[in-house]
This record gives C-alpha cells, sequence and structure tokens, in this order.
C-alpha cells in the first residue's frame, strides 16, 4: 500500500536548516495498522505531513499503491486514497462552519451527489446522531469535535487514514472511545491505518506494527506482540517499555 | 409561536437546519451588541441618519435649493428656519437633511469600494506568498506611503472635481489598510489545521480562500471599516470643503461648512451646524465600531 525510501524531510536553508526526518525506509501493507512512536520532535508527525504534501521539503522516494509521489502537491486520486485525522480537534474544523457545511462541502470534492443522505450516515458511523448536524464547533464536546474529523476524513471512502496523535489532546474516557470507534471502522471498512502516538500504550492496543523513532531516525521496528514481551533490542525502546509497562 | 418559544428557537444550541443555526449565531451577536449601550446609541443615530436621507423630501421644510437673497444668513430658531439660513437665503436645516443623502453614499461607497479590494489582495498576497506577495504588499506600500488626502486630491486634479471621482479617490487611499489587516489574518489562518484538511479533500486555491478564508476576515474587516467610516466622513468632508468634492450648489456637509467659513466670526452657525453633524455621525460610527469589534472578534470569542 504504502512505500517509503529514504525519506528526509527537513525545514529552513542553510543555517537554520532543521533536518525532521532523516533516511526513514518504511512499508505499509494493505489493511496494516502501523504505528510511529517517539517522543515530541521525533519527527512522527513531519512524516505524516510529508505524505500528505503538507511538508515543504523533502526528499526520497513514496510509492502509494503503485503510483509514485512527486513534490508537494497531490491529485485527487490520492484524496481518494489517503486521508488524514488530526491531533487537535479544537484546531482542525474550521469555527465558522457547521458539522453540516464541513461534510457537505467535503462530500461535494469529493464529487459525492448524494449529499443529503450520506451526510447523516456519515455521523452515524461515528456515532453523532442527527442533532449535532447543524452545529459550530463550539458546541461540541473535544470527543465530539474528533468524530466529526473523522467522518470528514472517512467523507471520500479513502482506503487508508494517517492518524496524528487523535486522541492526545481528549479527556482520558473519551480517548478510549475514540480508539474503539477507530477500531471498529477499520474492521468494517478494511482500512489501512498509520497511527502516529507517544504513546506505547495506545499504539500496542490499535496496531500490528510499530517503528519506534527518535531524533527523526527509525530506531526500532518491531511487532506489538513482540513489543508486548519485552523482546526489544535497541536500548531507548526498552527504556521506553519500562517506562510504560514497568 | 408565542414570544418564548420564540426566543427558545433563537437560542437553542442544538439547531434543525442550515438556516436556523445561521439565524440563532445572528442573534446570539445580536444579544451581545445589545447589551452595549454606546454602540446601540451610535447605531440609533445611523439608523436615524438613514431614515432622514430616505425621507429627505417629506422632512425637509424647505427646498434646499432655492435662494432668497432678503432672507440671509438668519441666525438659529429664527420663524420658519430653524436652525437659520445660509449666505444665500437656503434653510440649513433642509440643506443638513438632503446632506445627509451624500454622506451615506460617500459612504456607502468606500465602504463597498475599499475593504473588498483590500480584502482581494490582502488575502491573495497571504496565501499564495513568494514573489506574489512581495509584488502585492510593496504596491501595498506605495499606496500606504502617500499621505491620504494629497493623494486623494491628485486624483481628484486629474479626474475633475466631483463626488463620483471624491469616492474613487477616497478609496484608493483606504485599501491598504484592509490590505494589510486580511494578510496578516491569513497568514495566521493559512499553517492552520482547518487549512490543511481542506486541503486534503483536494479544494483548490480560490475555495479554499473565498470560502475559508474570507469568512474568518470578515469581522476584523467589518470592524475596521466602522472604526474608518469617520475618516472616510472627514476626507470627503475635507475635499467637499476644498472644493474638489461635491460642488455647489448640492448640499455636501463639507461643502456646506466651506460656504459658511466666511461669516464664521458674525454668523457662526452656517458652518457650525454641518460641523456638527459631521462630528455627531463620524461618532456614531466609531462607537458602533467599537461594539461590533467586542461582539465579531473572533479571539476575543474564542469559546
Amino acid at each position: 500500500m504504502l512505500n517509503v525510501t529514504k525519506l528526509n524531510v527537513w525545514f529552513g536553508h542553510g543555517r537554520d536548516r532543521v533536518d525532521a526526518v532523516k533516511s526513514v525506509d518504511l512499508t505499509v501493507e494493505k489493511g496494516e495498522s502501523f504505528g510511529l512512536v517517539g517522543e515530541s520532535g521525533s519527527g512522527k508527525s513531519t512524516i505524516l505531513r510529508a505524505i500528505t504534501g503538507l511538508a515543504p521539503h523533502w526528499s526520497g522516494a513514496m510509492v502509494i499503491d503503485g503510483s509514485k509521489i512527486v513534490g508537494t502537491s497531490r491529485d485527487r486520486v490520492f484524496f481518494r486514497k489517503v486521508q488524514m485525522v488530526f491531533q487537535d480537534p479544537y484546531a482542525s474544523l474550521h469555527p465558522r462552519h457547521t458539522v453540516d457545511q464541513v461534510l457537505s462541502e467535503t462530500l461535494y470534492l469529493h464529487g459525492i451527489t448524494d449529499i443529503e443522505s450520506n451526510i447523516l450516515r456519515l455521523l452515524d458511523n461515528v456515532g453523532l446522531t442527527a442533532r449535532f448536524r447543524f452545529r459550530y464547533p463550539h458546541q461540541l464536546s473535544g470527543g465530539q469535535r474528533q468524530r466529526v474529523a473523522i467522518a470528514r476524513a472517512l467523507a471520500g471512502r479513502p482506503d487508508m487514514l494517517l492518524l496524528d496523535e487523535p486522541t492526545s489532546a481528549l479527556d482520558v474516557s473519551v480517548q478510549a472511545e475514540i480508539l474503539n470507534l477507530l477500531t471498529d471502522l477499520r474492521n468494517e471498512r478494511h482500512l489501512t491505518y498509520i497511527m502516529v502516538s507517544h504513546n506505547l500504550a495506545v499504539v500496542a492496543h490499535m496496531c500490528d506494527r510499530v517503528a519506534v523513532m527518535r531524533h527523526g531516525e527509525i530506531v526500532e521496528l518491531i511487532k506489538v506482540d513482540q513489543l508486548r514481551l519485552g523482546h526489544a533490542h535497541h536500548p531507548y525502546v526498552k527504556e521506553l517499555l519500562e517506562s510504560t509497562y514497568g | 409561536m408565542s414570544e418564548q418559544t420564540l426566543l427558545n428557537w433563537l437560542l437553542t444550541d442544538e439547531p434543525t437546519s442550515r438556516r436556523h443555526a445561521r439565524l440563532t449565531r445572528f442573534y446570539q451577536g445580536w444579544l451581545a451588541l445589545r447589551a452595549n449601550t454606546l454602540a446601540m446609541l451610535g447605531l440609533s443615530i445611523l439608523i436615524v441618519l438613514t431614515l432622514m436621507a430616505i425621507l429627505a423630501p417629506v422632512l425637509a421644510p424647505h427646498d434646499p435649493f432655492v435662494q432668497n437673497l432678503g432672507n440671509r444668513l438668519q441666525p438659529l430658531g429664527s420663524t420658519d428656519h430653524l436652525l437659520g439660513t445660509d449666505s444665500l437665503g437656503r434653510d440649513i436645516l433642509s440643506r443638513l437633511i438632503y446632506g445627509s443623502r451624500i454622506t451615506l453614499y460617500i459612504v456607502a461607497l468606500v465602504a463597498l469600494i475599499a475593504p473588498i479590494a483590500g480584502l482581494l489582495v490582502g488575502t491573495v498576497s497571504g496565501y499564495a506568498g513568494g514573489w506574489v506577495d512581495v509584488i502585492l504588499m510593496r504596491i501595498t506600500d506605495v499606496f500606504l506611503a502617500f499621505p491620504r488626502l494629497v493623494l486623494a486630491l491628485a486624483f481628484v486634479a486629474v479626474l475633475g472635481a466631483g463626488i463620483e471621482n471624491a469616492v474613487i479617490a477616497i478609496s484608493l487611499t483606504a485599501w491598504p489598510p484592509y490590505a494589510r489587516i486580511a494578510r496578516a489574518e491569513t497568514l495566521t489562518i493559512r499553517s492552520s489545521d482547518y487549512i490543511s484538511a481542506i486541503r486534503l479533500q483536494g479544494a483548490k486555491p480560490l475555495r479554499i480562500i473565498t470560502k475559508h478564508i474570507w469568512p474568518l476576515c470578515m469581522s476584523s474587516l467589518i470592524v475596521r471599516v466602522t472604526l474608518d467610516m469617520a475618516g472616510i466622513i472627514l476626507a470627503a468632508a475635507g475635499l467637499g470643503f476644498l472644493g474638489l468634492g461635491a460642488q455647489p450648489p448640492s448640499p455636501e456637509w463639507g461643502a456646506m461648512i466651506s460656504e459658511g467659513r466666511r461669516f464664521i466670526l458674525d454668523s457662526w452657525w452656517v458652518a457650525t451646524i454641518p460641523g456638527l453633524a459631521i462630528f455627531t455621525v463620524s461618532l456614531a460610527f466609531n462607537l458602533l465600531g467599537d461594539g461590533l469589534r467586542d461582539v465579531l472578534d473572533p479571539k476575543s470569542r474564542g469559546q
């Protein structure tokens, strides 16, 4: 599904240049749930932004479903295949657009004609009733907002969702709800996930394979069952495991 | 529908249709504005001004253009001429009432041209970035560097005196600050997640600018327009005063002051009354602008 080789992402020029991602290789199979873990600033979110064309400078090669990605502009075919859920649901919804506006515009942009019934279906998919349809973001709770953001990402019926710490801005009780929703959606729709998190427990719960990142590099790629058994090789990963599971 | 159910309908957190959602938001803004006494004072003055302009033929006791040299420079409160007469014996009250039409006409035209031009230039510049930004902003800088009235004078001198040309001249000098505001807002908005999100749905720049960035720039522009209105009225009056705006016998307030200036020592009311009118309307716009800023500012209503 996704093949990334020798990916470098950097910001700024000359002396101000910061290398956020250094020579990263990734392969994500169709239907797989792949985790990217690391502390903040380790470059995990930047990889997602590079895939979606939101990072300005990158080098290397990225192939999605056999088609090569070039530069920072993506075509319609890409957006129908890959969608992203952002970290902070308070920042990812337009403050002056109702839920209805957000979803109907997204459906329209994906060329879906039956907007009316699709909005209701999408709201139902993410566990919201029709009552929420005409609310503004400020009339929704954090968890409800993230559900709307997930509905927006699902509107174009993508094959792959990039999840950028989708629960880190939410209360603990709401986090579990959103994670369960994401698990259910993946089972129903056979979605491929790439999930970024700084929380090893969350990733271990959601993913099949995990890449641990540090300072822009992948230090270890490990299967989740190996991870649970504590079979890590890299000292940093062992340290992470200890701090998570004790 | 009884009054109480109407209120509940307007204040609900669960709107049932697109129109309903818009109405509830509008009504909540109106409630916040209504709580501000000074803003309501400004708004009512402007409503009175608008009614005055619409009903001018009904309200004016005399024809504003009819001269009566035997009846010139009548003082305030004289019979039949409440605000006196000017140097040609024309009724000042009637001229003031008809003059409100010209003032509103200028204000409306400038308020339509300048902010929209500024919004276009500013948002395109801010969103596109790179050399588009550099070129557009340097053009803006050039216009911004000119003293307002002097540039207006130059334009009127080239295009000829008259209200329309005065409006064009004022608009040409008024748009750069709007472009600056719109660009600054765009720069903060364009890097936000909701713009990234809509880009990931495949939206083109034109759609992003008009549907996603404009609505967020609007509130600060509306506030700025109302606060600028006083300046626009004064600039129009200044051009009128210098004889480059409205031409006699048009009852434009600035031109009226200019005519009254010659008699300012012995017949002070001829220049003072239109001056007070300009003052009142400018103040009303400022008060309303202040109130609107509290209501519309997206930062203070972060929620």
